[in-house]
């Protein structure tokens, strides 16, 4: 027993009341399906239901589909830039005077942990709401010509990972730039979406410029191949990518793409070792390593290797893993069973292909889905769990030997997403940096997000940009 | 205004300097008309002593303002905004009808959003011949000294006002001398918005008589000479301002209409590029 | 820690090991640092935990009057209240030490006979240390034999900015030796010192020179202890031990003056170097109105009610 024992410090579920049952938000109200499906969400730390939502049909689709079109043609891409600013805002400011209420939902609904949803994705969403406001009037400053117009209607599919802050990334610049969306959020994290949907009536926002179908994989499909959609935003797995691209081709949709990644954390021998230990841990433990830009492989110079091993391994000794609720838990649960066993298949796959698995003792609850933090050592290129993305808190950990190795392992991948770079010196950082096949470079921090800052990956992680200037370009015509 | 017998308790109208609202140390005010019941009121007649405690107050504000994220200022600029709707009514009342305190409630909106902005539309990676980074960065100049349109009162001052601050910089105001009193009003909206004291301070009195003191500040590092409409007077602070070589921005040479979209040269004009260079290699 | 080229033991035979040891520590980045500390800071230390933290609390704070002013019937005052801080509760724990001026040794050490309350003083002109070295070691012997038990020293921060290693190695050592059995605290004057580089490498200096304690600050220059500071000493202690087998102590001190700051300060020790620095012997809080807002705090968990300053004693 530990000498120092935090006591429990549950936040408290009371603020947010979730109903028994949801139905789709379309055209400014919530309507229920048509065929009636509906789905539970489940509490990934406890498997308690939660709630039941609405699992929409093609023809609900069509329905959000024609609610949107008209909300773009009538009221939202006539309406002036300074108004639509205006609404944005408006929603911004409801998402902070709401913000407790969504983290305890957020965190119930996905299963990370009350302290991140609370410091890092709430105040990230209404970040993004009240910058891309900014943007809704200003659009003739953005480089994108004199004149630049919205595309019409977006069809737009989001992960389970950060479901608010993925729906924050995709609303918020479509909004800006006069587009309408219809949403689908994920499975199994569908709640703060349609709590969103509430904020939108309280903002007052004309019905349908934001429609919300919940449902599963062929409630996607639908939102992608509907004929009225002209552009298409999807956040999620690679393999997924590829059906949606191939299913856009020859039409005349806009897609942009945000998919997987397998991304190298360099710690070269000159490092702040401390910092980069935070660095790793963060890399891949926060939030449960479901973060498509994790630091997944760390890449350590073989000079101070010994050294930084032993500083990561008694720095994962120190994480709490546990009920997501509590305010001093640092790893939550894994989102749902069917995460947990790919995660479980892969490190087995790790184990049996010859590399060292560590995790720090500790001890998991018996209900939920619950996976301990672990490092692999002895891992090279050729492993499975160095090329696929194990999307959990497992960490691969190879080594190397100069700066142009480093580089070279870290490009060795078909993903190009993110990467990181630990060195306290600053012409190998802009050196490193410069090679790098990859979208987002971190030197000397890790999983840092900004709405100013553009966000997206090279090669099969995908393609567009979200966020700052560059965050506009997909959503206008010019 | 008094309904049934009851007594209006009258405003007083003072400075407004360092987030806080003193009187004139000179103890002087002047007379000025309003539309209310015939009488004008007294507003503080400020001197050069208080534009020298002006001065100190912006530039002590400086480095907070500027050293605040982005993010923070435009949150504080669009609070300003929420303040500025909740006091539409009284606005109105003073001179100013409807549609031009919509347009300055608007007028801040839309530069609240700039501040997060500026720096991706105005600077930028430079592709240098050689192996190094190259960055420009956009930053703010520090104190400006603002001469407020008189033509304006309300939407003008705002048009000046909010692309000096967007960016980091503490301004010194010298309001419209015969319609003082929204700028007075506003000073009362700015110090319940959450923006620090200092950052914006407003003077009513003879932009005569305060003008030479605030274009020869040594402490000032840009001059908005917007408000000047003697052109000699105007000639005289330009030439007062380049002992310091202060960066000044001229009277517009025809009538400005303050509903159109400014654009971003007020912003830009007050604001200093830095360069910054770095050797790429292992 | 890392192998180093030259062994540890020879790493102060000369300026140039010195300078070569200190300079190829690891950097520290700032920011990071930083967010370390706001991070654990978020720590929610309730109900027992907190019950056990304040009272540990207590029992580490050194409590402190450093004061031109300070006279026998103030530091007796002091005395009484580390002996006993809350006169309704006997079970509330004595504080660790009380910390004065060498003049006021034999005045605390009389007052504090048989308590277990430790007597430490300030010494080699303090705070500045602008005084010569056989000034410097003098006051630190007259102060031991007057009875203190420990002696903060400061380390001389105009030869540490200009890199005269050695120079500050070797006085710490010839404090030392003046310590006689007398426990020795060498305080860094980390606000002085800038960058938290320099903060690592100080804090190393002092341990190697023999230091049992390092401490962040005189709390006479602004700012005094920090989290993030007390994480690099935190981390260095810990270093230090891995490297030689031996562990060194640390105090933060000025500026800590609520319970939050303190239970704060404590999950800090416990997830950087670890429990066994939950100890008096090995963590202090420099501190005097700390004392009575634990003190505050450790009523209110027990009654359930807010208290107010009237309840508790000035001094």
């Amino acid at each position: 027993m530990p000498l120092f024992e935090y006591a429990p410090a549950p936040e408290s579920r009371s603020i947010v009341d979730i109903k028994p049952s949801y139905g789709l938000f379309i055209g400014g109200e919530f309507v229920d399906p048509a065929d009636g499906a509906a789905m539970k969400s489940v509490n990934p730390a406890s498997e308690e239901v939660l709630a039941e939502v609405a699992e929409a049909g093609e023809s609900d689709v069509d329905r959000a589909v024609a609610a949107a079109r008209r909300a773009y043609e009538t009221t939202w891409g006539p309406m002036p830039g300074r108004e639509r600013a205006k609404y944005l805002y408006r929603i911004a400011r409801i998402i902070q005077e709401r913000s407790r209420e969504l983290a305890v939902l957020e965190s119930l609904d996905n299963g990370k942990p009350i302290r991140e949803s609370r410091d890092v994705d709430v105040p990230l969403v209404a970040a993004h709401f009240f910058y891309y406001a900014g943007w809704a009037d200003k659009l003739t400053h953005a480089g994108f010509g004199p004149d630049p117009r919205p595309v019409g209607v977006a069809g737009q599919v989001i992960p389970w990972n950060f479901p608010l802050l993925m729906l924050a990334w995709k609303i918020a610049p479509a909004l800006a730039c006069g587009n309408t969306v219809v949403l689908k959020p994920a499975e199994t994290t569908p709640l703060t979406a349609l709590v969103f949907a509430e904020i939108c009536q309280q903002a007052d926002l004309p019905p349908g410029v934001v429609n919300i179908v919940t449902g599963a994989g062929a409630t996607g499909a639908a939102v992608v191949n509907h004929p009225d959609v002209d552009k298409v935003a999807f956040t999620g797995s690679t393999e997924v990518g590829r059906a949606i691209a191939r299913a856009v081709a020859g039409t005349r949709k806009r897609v942009t793409l945000e998919l997987g990644g397998k991304a190298a954390n360099i710690v070269f021998d000159d490092a702040a070792i401390d910092q980069a230990v935070e660095g790793i841990v963060n890399g891949i433990f926060f939030n449960q390593g479901h973060v498509c830009c994790a630091g997944s492989r760390l890449l350590v110079q073989e000079s101070v290797y010994d050294e930084l091993l032993a500083s990561l391994k008694r720095r994962m000794a120190r994480l709490r893993v546990g009920d997501p609720l509590d305010k001093n838990t640092d790893i939550g649960a894994i989102n749902s069973s069917a995460q947990l066993d790919r995660i479980r298949t892969l490190s087995e796959i790790g184990s049996q292909e010859g590399a060292e698995a560590w995790s720090p003792p500790c001890e998991l609850p018996d209900r939920g889905f619950w996976f301990a933090p672990t490092i692999f050592t002895g891992v090279t290129q050729a492993h499975r769990i160095a090329r696929e993305e194990i999307f959990g808190p497992v960490l691969s950990v190879l080594t190397f030997r100069t700066p142009e190795e480093a580089v070279a392992k870290a490009n060795n991948t078909p993903y190009g997403l993110s990467a990181g770079v630990w060195t306290e010196k600053g012409s190998r950082i802009l050196a490193t940096a410069d090679k790098l096949r990859a979208g987002v470079v971190w030197a000397n921090t890790f999983n840092k997000f900004d709405p100013a800052s553009p966000f997206g990956g090279y090669k099969e992680s995908g393609y567009g940009r979200e966020g700052g200037r560059h965050g506009l370009e997909a959503y206008l015509v010019h | 205004m008094s309904t049934d017998n009851r007594l209006a308790v009258r405003k007083t109208y003072k400075l407004f300097i360092g987030g806080a609202f003193p009187r004139s140390e000179s103890g002087r005010s002047y007379l000025v008309d309003t539309q209310h019941d015939g009488a004008g009121v007294n507003v503080a007649l400020a001197s050069r002593k208080d534009v020298r405690d002006a001065v100190l107050a912006a530039r002590a504000a400086v480095a907070t303002w500027s050293g605040a994220t982005a993010y923070n200022r435009g949150q504080i600029l669009y609070r300003i905004a929420e303040m500025l709707e909740g006091r539409r009514g009284q606005f109105i009342e003073l001179d100013n009808d409807g549609s031009t305190v919509d347009a300055a409630i608007d007028r801040w909106v839309w530069y609240a959003g700039w501040a997060d902005k500026i720096a991706q539309v105005y600077g930028g990676a430079n592709p240098v011949a050689g192996p190094y980074f190259n960055l420009s960065a956009p930053e703010p100049t520090g104190v400006v000294g603002v001469i407020a349109p008189p033509d304006s009162p309300l939407l003008g001052l705002v048009s000046v006002v909010a692309p000096a601050i967007v960016s980091g910089n503490a301004v010194v105001v010298l309001a419209a001398p015969e319609r003082p009193l929204p700028a007075v009003t506003l000073a009362e909206v700015l110090a319940t918005s959450d923006l620090p004291g200092g950052v914006v301070n407003i003077l009513t009195g003879r932009v005569a008589e305060m003008g030479p003191w605030l274009a020869s500040h040594a402490d000032v590092n840009a001059l908005d000479l917007t408000g000047v409409t003697d052109p000699e007077l105007a000639t005289s602070l330009e030439a007062a301002a380049a002992d310091t070589l202060k960066r000044v921005l001229r009277p517009a040479a025809a009538p400005v209409d303050w509903t159109a979209d400014p654009g971003l040269d007020r912003i830009t004009a007050l604001l200093e590029t830095k360069t910054v260079w770095h050797p790429k290699g292992t | 820690m890392t192998a180093t080229a030259v062994p540890l033991a020879e790493v102060a035979s000369s300026e140039a090991a010195l300078r070569i040891f200190l300079h190829g520590l690891p950097g520290v980045d700032q920011v990071g640092a930083e967010q370390r500390a706001a991070t654990l800071a978020t720590r929610s230390i309730k109900t027992t935990a907190k019950d056990w933290a304040i009272d540990l609390a207590i029992g580490m704070v050194d409590l402190t009057t450093l004061e031109g002013a300070d006279t026998p019937g103030k530091v007796k005052a002091l005395c009484a209240k580390a002996r006993r801080p809350d006169p309704a509760d006997p079970s509330c724990p004595s504080v660790a030490a009380v910390c004065v001026y060498p003049a006021l040794v034999p005045t605390a050490a009389a007052a504090l006979a048989g308590s277990g309350v430790h007597v430490a003083s300030v010494a080699t002109a303090f705070p500045s240390g602008q005084a010569p070295l056989d000034v410097r070691i003098a006051e630190t012997a007259a102060a031991v034999r007057d009875g203190a038990d420990e002696i903060d020293m400061v380390i001389n921060r105009g030869a540490f900015l200009s890199g005269r290693y050695q120079q500050v190695y070797d006085e710490i050592v010839a404090v030392k030796a003046a310590c006689g059995g007398a426990h020795l605290k060498v305080i860094l004057e980390t606000g002085e010192l800038a960058t938290y580089d320099n903060v690592r490498r100080a804090s190393w200096l002092a341990m190697l020179a023999g230091g049992d304690f390092i401490k962040t600050s005189t709390g006479k220059v602004s700012p005094a202890a920090t989290m993030p500071v007390t994480l690099i000493m935190l981390e260095a202690v810990r270093d230090f031990r891995d490297a030689t087998g031996r562990t060194v102590g640390v105090k933060p001190a000025g500026g800590i003056r609520t319970s939050k700051d303190a239970i704060r300060y404590l999950v800090l020790v416990n997830e950087t170097a670890g429990e066994d620095w939950l100890d008096p012997d090995r963590f202090r809080f420099g501190a005097s109105t700390l004392l009575n807002d634990l003190l505050m705090q450790r009523t209110k968990q027990r009654t359930g009610h807010y208290s107010g300053p009237d309840y508790f004693t000035l001094d």
